[in-house]
């Protein structure tokens, strides 16, 4: 009798696991992070904070529209193969929305991710002309991408020397991949623009040697430089350009090289330092106080829970912000709280970040107000210039946000986009 | 008691040079073979193509190639990931310049092109050789994913310098491109595999094997019995590349669909490939089939068992992944310095024997 018994538990006991797995239908959202190798001083604090805020809103709202999300983290190490094979070990799992985090693994998935019919969202990273939503119908990259933030950078540059900068010298140096080829186009077509001499520096794969690079800059002594770096690269060029007394001040790296992290190993050298960002920095936002309390004391952050208040935390917060607004605007649409990838895009498709919203989420004026429409899947691309205060260790915001240049821009957009999609045989349009 | 060779006898020269002399051995290869190439395909899915089988197949024919040139001909290569990149750049070029041709034919000519290239950097083993050879072909890497980086005309001038694969078919079916199924990319490799592990295995055990294998024991001394150094060296670094641009056509067409050059075929593919005929077995068939499921297997099943099974973070799998699959190849070598293949050979005299060692 006893035996039976202990079946029949165990019996009940599997098929209560059974059931229990699949817990009805969550709101999936893959996290591929990269917490292993070369890149993961950039790549655990923006999962920490995309995570976070997910975790956040379980505790505090129940989820979006009382269903709960589920976060799938899969480490991919910056690396493309283990990327695929996070995406093709996610997929199945319901994956409303894919943000890998890496230029070269958003490229793979964009034809990928279109033929399965889940939308891929490239914050401020991937392809560029992806703003073309009526050739990538399901590839988003607002609020900003890369061309627009070459585009910043010269115009910052352009302030500073009030309104010319023809005879200067730039240089670029850049992480040799695809992510850090993005630029070159639109800087080249801005040199024509502006008349300025473009020097260009690739770094290779994982950018720990920088000392001819370094050397060249010197030798050369370009008015300017911009970086396009990204993970151990960053804190190496930081320290180089200290190392040869490049002035600080006009060493501008784009938002993926604008990290505490990044700053920190040179010391008071890197003071002055400068990047673009296209959201704000600090911890000064109510949605930190509901963060502490929810997620951190709770013993519920991602990660050690030690970076809370970076840049990039900040920003993978953001990320998970935009994700889960464009959730709840797909569940307003389609009337269910239960979304599919497809309502998710269209929810994305239809998102409004508006000042109200964002005061809302306990994030007031935490990032520029835009909208996404069909034709426009890349926002306004607004973005501003922050400097790094070695002493007090932290970024402040030293421009308002401003435009791109969207007359050199949106041409560029067209050709590349029109390109692809004769390429791949894609008829342009928004049905 | 399953495992003999008592009444299975041999009538012709046939029969007595057959790869697989053990009946219990033909007929576990012969059903091995129906399951890959009848059950499998009906049941595999997107995860199990793209996850483990592609990069399994893709891997194994590169390490057929670079095991003819290592473990049958003795000359060291450290340019696998460059030779790989010839194939894929080859194969971009050539669907992209001629889209009507099928994409078979593309693959082919990309291992040719590759094999021409291979000969062009084997001509200074005629030279050098052992660790020196070494440095050679690491030059030939580094020279090749330079030129591919640095030269626009390669990747079509792209703005982001990456290459990607539009979709081509065979008999209506896409091969490559997002649409293509997970069975048909299977079987496309798998046939190539196939069709790489057979041309390599009779390779080896006709005169130019020979020749090779003749360079590789003592080279002065096949010299002196009239083995063409020139000729066996040549021919090995030929047949080498030809395979292993096959490998980086269908790691770059099939399996990736778009790859930078970089990233994908970086001097660690060239050490990745190495490793798989060291601890699959050097010079053998068979060993360059078991390091790359080796290799490629293992630490896809220790992410799904330490991630999925156990619930452990992302950070700590990833970790204990490079530890346990770095203690695993210390252990194999120290075990059986020949590798998987060896270690295989002498479970199999062992199985002979059994129950009856004495």
């Amino acid at each position: 009798m006893a035996t039976n018994r202990l079946k029949a538990a165990g019996a009940a006991l599997v098929s209560a696991c059974l059931l229990a797995g699949p817990a009805a239908a969550d709101l999936v959202f893959p996290d591929l992070s990269y917490r292993t190798g070369p890149y993961a001083a950039n790549g655990i604090p923006f999962s920490d904070g995309y995570q976070d805020y997910m975790t956040l809103l379980n505790e505090r709202d129940g989820g979006i529209g009382g269903v709960a999300i589920e976060v799938l983290e899969c480490e991919t190490g910056y690396n493309t193969e283990k990327g695929v094979e996070c995406y093709e070990a996610t997929k199945g799992e319901g994956a409303l929305l894919y943000q890998p985090l890496s230029t070269g693994i958003t490229y793979q998935l964009i034809p990928k991710a279109t033929a399965d019919g889940i939308p891929v969202h490239s914050m401020g990273y991937g392809r560029t002309s992806a703003k073309n939503g009526e050739v990538f119908r399901w590839v988003f990259n607002y609020p900003a991408n890369y061309w627009d933030g070459a585009s910043h950078a010269i115009n910052h540059i352009l302030a500073e020397n009030d309104g010319d900068i023809s005879g200067k010298k730039i240089a670029l140096v850049y992480h040799n991949s695809a992510y850090g080829k993005e630029p070159i186009r639109t800087l080249e077509e801005l040199s024509a623009k502006h008349g300025y001499e473009l020097m260009l520096l690739p770094v290779d794969h994982p950018g720990q040697e920088q000392k001819s690079q370094w050397l060249q800059i010197r030798r050369q002594k370009p008015d300017n430089v911009i970086m396009w770096g990204w993970g151990v690269m960053n804190q190496v060029a930081i320290q180089e350009a200290v190392n040869i007394r490049y002035p600080m001040e006009n060493f501008i790296g784009i938002w993926w090289s604008g990290s505490e992290n990044d700053v920190l190993p040179a010391g008071d050298g890197a003071d002055g330092y400068k990047a673009l960002t296209f959201h704000n920095l600090g911890d000064d936002y109510p949605v930190y106080d509901d963060l502490q309390s929810y997620v951190v004391d709770a013993g519920k952050a991602a990660g050690a829970g030690d970076q809370l208040g970076t840049a990039l935390y900040n920003r993978g917060m953001y990320a998970a912000m935009l994700a889960t607004e464009a959730a709840r605007t797909a569940q307003e649409i389609h009337g269910t709280a239960d979304i599919t990838p497809a309502m998710m895009r269209d929810g994305m498709e239809a998102l409004e970040m508006t000042e109200e919203k964002m005061a809302g989420l306990g994030l007031p004026n935490f990032g520029p107000t835009f909208s996404v429409t069909c034709s426009n899947h890349g926002g306004d691309g607004l973005g501003a210039v922050a400097q790094w205060d070695a002493g007090a260790k932290e970024w402040s915001l030293i421009s308002d946000y401003g435009p791109a240049d969207e007359e050199v821009l949106r041409p560029l957009i067209i050709a590349d986009s029109t390109a692809f999609a004769e390429e791949n045989g894609i008829t342009p349009g928004c049905n | 008691m399953l495992y003999r060779e008592a009444g299975d006898f041999k009538t012709s020269y046939r029969e007595d040079n057959q790869s697989f002399p053990i009946r219990f051995d033909r007929i576990a290869v012969q059903v091995a073979l129906v399951l890959a190439l009848l059950v499998v395909p009906f049941v595999i899915n997107d995860y199990w193509a793209n996850a483990v089988a592609l990069p399994f197949l893709i891997y194994a024919i590169a390490a057929i190639g670079l095991n003819i040139l290592v473990g049958y001909c003795g000359q060291v290569s450290l340019g696998t990931g460059g030779f790989m990149a010839v194939g894929a750049y080859a194969t971009y070029k050539l669907m992209t310049a001629f889209p009507e041709v099928s994409i078979i034919v593309h693959v082919l000519l990309a291992g040719g092109i590759t094999a021409g290239v291979g000969v062009l950097f084997g001509l200074p083993s005629l030279r050098i050789k052992g660790f020196y050879l070494a440095v050679a072909t690491l030059a030939a890497q580094f020279f090749l994913v330079w030129l591919f980086n640095r030269v626009p005309w390669f990747y079509n001038n792209s703005a982001s310098g990456q290459i990607s694969a539009p979709e081509r078919g065979v008999l209506g079916q896409a091969v490559t491109g997002p649409n293509a199924e997970a069975w048909v990319t299977y079987l496309f490799c798998l046939l190539f595999l196939l069709f790489c592990a057979l041309v390599a295995r009779n390779l080896t055990r006709g005169t130019l094997g020979r020749s090779w294998m003749a360079i590789r024991d003592m080279d002065i001394a096949a010299e002196i019995i009239g083995v063409n150094p020139l000729k066996a060296k040549l021919t090995a670094f030929a047949v080498s590349s030809f395979f292993i641009g096959i490998s980086g056509s269908l790691f770059f067409a099939v399996y990736l669909g778009a790859v930078e050059v970089g990233e994908a075929f970086g001097i660690n593919k060239s050490f990745l490939v190495l490793f798989m005929i060291i601890i699959g077995g050097l010079g053998r068939i068979a060993g360059s089939l078991m390091g790359a499921a080796f290799l490629v297997l293992l630490p896809v099943l220790l992410k799904n068992l330490l991630v999925g099974g156990f619930g452990w973070p992302t950070d700590l799998a990833a970790h204990l992944e490079f530890m346990i699959v770095g203690g695993l190849i210390v252990t194999f070598l120290v075990a059986e310095p020949h590798g998987l293949a060896q270690l295989w050979r002498v479970g199999k005299e062992k199985l002979r024997l059994w129950p009856f060692p004495h």
